[in-house]
């Protein structure tokens, strides 16, 4: 087929072109692999965010297609704003039998919203029908609960106010439409019976130590018992002072650490500074004093909220040594580093949002001789409704 | 194909297995097993497998090292209620773990950490008799002491480690856990502890000779292979007796970077690389915690690591192009 001086000039020059042939195929197609993730970008791309000076290495990497997606349970969020108290509205605790006494000073409106989101938002369709359920207590209880952190708090749960936003929590915020919020956490028992002391907190694979080998008792040393979180010793050399933590301390330390970064979705250098992880010269970050506080937050509502509800709780919902369902980071934050991206919780919900009693309807006019009682809309009250948070 | 394109022995020699002297120390006694060959084997070194010396201090090493491996064991099965399955599914968790702090330097009962100071005796007479016995095996064989040497120098950081730091701590919890996870959890937890061990020098050096014996064998062993068609490769004779091969690799190595070792000094550096790895890594392990409390303070004492003195805070950052 081939012309006859193609074959012979061919058999006379042999030549390896497998070799040179392979070299440029792979030299070729690293070429369009490379040209293919500069131009079109690469599947995994990523974005991070600065978290502290430049020069110290501190930024939290994500990837691009996991950062743009929102929490999957933060869509079914509703929220409806309070029915601003007409003059002679009846209060709940006149016009509905057995209202519930903590939220009987609101409008019937009122109680009937507040009511009909809570049973949407914990996913209990019976809850405040007037019979006293252990939910029914637990709710109570969990109402002042809301409230309190909501004023006593604020500082955590609004410490992004300055950017805009009044995040706040409600019932939401945890339950995500479950009766038992995803992200509460038991004690763990000896992880074995064979071991005492210091081998029996850690070592296995549980939820509490984050499938790592390290304590699992970190959550409920640090944020129940309120153990001091301590690692370092500040002196360069070693002085004798008594109880200076040891790497035992550090472990557990490092357990606790790891739950705060899966919960938040961070890393290490979210809050700290890999060179040194202490707080050395003021190299204090705005995350950390927000971590430290939240901390504290935790600690209150495991031991004043949450402890006591066990009490009230049937045994299906209590955890292996007998304890009630307690909190932490991840209840709230479900792993991402505002929980529900920020989402403004509360100025829809004066009602969780302060534990002062709202004040009462104004009271109807007299209603003139001949005439139907009547209020134009225009004449409705201009401040803000009985309850709500006041804004600066 | 070139030489260098191979990752295995290209030469096996057969014959006669090699029995190896038979002098007036007694070594024939001694020698165990019936010599074979295995051509896998002979991929990776020497074809021949066995006989082997074991000789008394070798059975004292097996027979305490196979005890130690199995305490280990057991206590991780025990810990897991005897299940097999759970023991596999574990066993990168589990750990044979030093006693709690409050014991001290006492003996701690068995189940917090007494079978871990037992199997740690175990190691230690395991590991000191098996280096008995390769000092004891290069006399034999009228060589010089450098393997068992270089072998102490690995045994000092394992003293360090296990007995040495923890008595000057006073507690034998300061000790390394045996376990996959657990040791790791034991490293980074100490060096979190004492400030970051990157700012103590010795751990810096032991990295650097680490580092720096990875670099002298990829030199050294690419060195050799390259000039082994010109008889490189047979290096004791190079020595003494110059030939093209060391003269190429010489001058291949001097027009590189204007010096270079000879077939003699190299396995200096090699050996001495090697060795201070261990040496300068256990003496900064031996001086944390017992000297220096945090490494990170004391090195910005020491005006080894800058001290940041600039702003810091959201201010400091954000809005001001990072």
């Amino acid at each position: 087929m081939l012309p006859k001086w193609f074959d012979s000039w061919n058999r006379n020059n042999p030549r390896d072109v497998f070799g040179p042939g392979i070299i440029v195929g792979v030299v070729g197609a690293g070429l369009i692999g490379a040209w293919i993730v500069v131009t079109w970008g690469g599947a995994l791309a990523t974005v991070s965010t600065q978290t502290g000076p430049r020069g110290t290495g501190m930024s939290v990497p994500e990837f691009a297609a996991a950062a743009a997606r929102p929490d999957p349970t933060a869509a079914a969020y509703s929220s409806t704003p309070p029915v601003v108290p007409q003059p002679g509205d009846p209060l709940a605790r006149d016009a509905i039998a057995d209202a519930e006494p903590l939220l009987a000073d609101l409008t019937v409106a009122n109680y009937g919203r507040v009511v009909a989101a809570m049973r949407e938002w914990t996913g209990i369709p019976t809850l405040f029908d007037g019979e006293e359920t252990y939910q029914t207590v637990v709710a109570r209880r969990m109402i002042e609960m809301t409230r309190t952190l909501n004023e006593a708090w604020s500082g955590h749960v609004n410490a992004y106010a300055d950017d805009g936003t009044d995040a706040g929590v409600n019932c939401f915020t945890c339950h995500r439409g479950e009766p038992v919020p995803s992200g509460v956490w038991f004690g763990t028992p000896p992880v074995t019976q064979a071991t005492a002391g210091w081998a029996s907190v850690q070592n296995r694979v549980t939820l509490t130590s984050q499938y790592t080998s390290l304590p699992s008792d970190a959550l409920e040393k640090y944020l129940v018992d309120g153990a001091q979180i301590t690692v370092h010793d500040l002196a360069a050399r070693v002085e004798t002072t008594p109880d200076l933590p040891t790497w035992q301390n550090t472990e557990r330390t490092f357990a606790l650490m790891n739950y705060f970064a899966n919960s938040l979705g961070v890393n290490c250098v979210f809050c700290h500074n890999s060179r040194a992880f202490y707080a050395g010269q003021g190299e204090v970050t705005a995350q950390w004093s927000n971590a430290s506080l939240g901390i504290q937050m935790v600690l209150e509502l495991n031991n004043d909220w949450l402890a006591p509800i066990a009490a009230d709780l049937p045994a299906a919902r209590l955890g292996p040594l007998g304890d009630g369902p307690k909190a932490a980071c991840n209840t709230c934050h479900k792993g991402h580093q505002r929980p529900m991206g920020g989402a403004d919780m509360i100025s829809d919900w004066p009602e969780l949002a302060s534990s002062a009693p709202p004040a009462p309807p104004p009271p109807a006019p007299e209603p003139a001789p001949g005439t139907a009682p009547q209020t134009p809309a225009e004449e409705a009250p201009a401040e803000p409704p009985a309850g709500q948070p006041a804004q600066d | 194909m070139a030489e260098y394109q191979n990752i295995f022995t290209q030469v096996q020699v057969r014959g006669a297995p090699e029995w190896g002297m038979d002098n007036a120390e007694d070594m024939m006694s001694e020698r165990a097993g019936r010599p074979g060959f295995s051509a896998l084997l002979g991929w990776i070194g020497n074809a021949q497998l066995g006989p082997i010396y074991l000789g008394m201090w070798g059975l004292i090493s097996l027979a305490t090292g196979t005890l130690w491996l199995n305490i280990i064991g057991f206590n991780m099965l025990a810990q897991v209620n005897w299940d097999i399955a759970e023991f596999i599914r574990q066993l990168f968790w589990l750990a044979l773990e030093p006693p709690s702090p409050q014991y001290g330097l006492r003996i701690p009962p068995l189940d917090d950490g007494g079978w871990y100071i037992i199997a740690s005796l175990m190691l230690l007479i395991s590991v000191c008799t098996w280096w008995l016995r390769v000092y004891q095996l290069a006399q034999m064989h009228r060589m010089g002491k450098h393997v068992a040497w270089a072998f102490a120098a690995a045994i000092w950081l394992f003293l360090v480690l296990g007995l040495l730091r923890p008595i000057l701590m006073g507690s034998w919890s300061e000790a390394v856990p045996y376990g996959i996870f657990p040791h790791l959890d034991w490293t980074t937890a100490f060096s979190i502890r004492y400030g970051n061990l990157y700012y103590n020098p010795f751990h810096a050096l032991s990295i650097v000779f680490l580092y720096g014996s990875v670099l002298l064998f990829a030199m050294h062993g690419a060195t050799i292979l390259a000039v082994s068609r010109f008889g490189g490769d047979r290096e004791l004779e190079q020595i003494v007796d110059r030939g093209t091969a060391s003269e190429r690799a010489a001058l291949f190595w001097r027009w590189t970077m204007g010096f270079n070792a000879t077939m003699e000094g190299i396995h200096r550096w090699a050996w001495w690389f090697a060795v201070l790895t261990p040496i300068t890594g256990g003496i900064g392990i031996l001086l944390t915690g017992t000297v220096v409390d945090n490494w990170f303070i004391w090195a910005q004492e020491h005006n080894f690591a800058p001290a940041y003195d600039g702003p810091w805070g959201y201010e400091a950052y954000q809005g001001n192009g990072g």
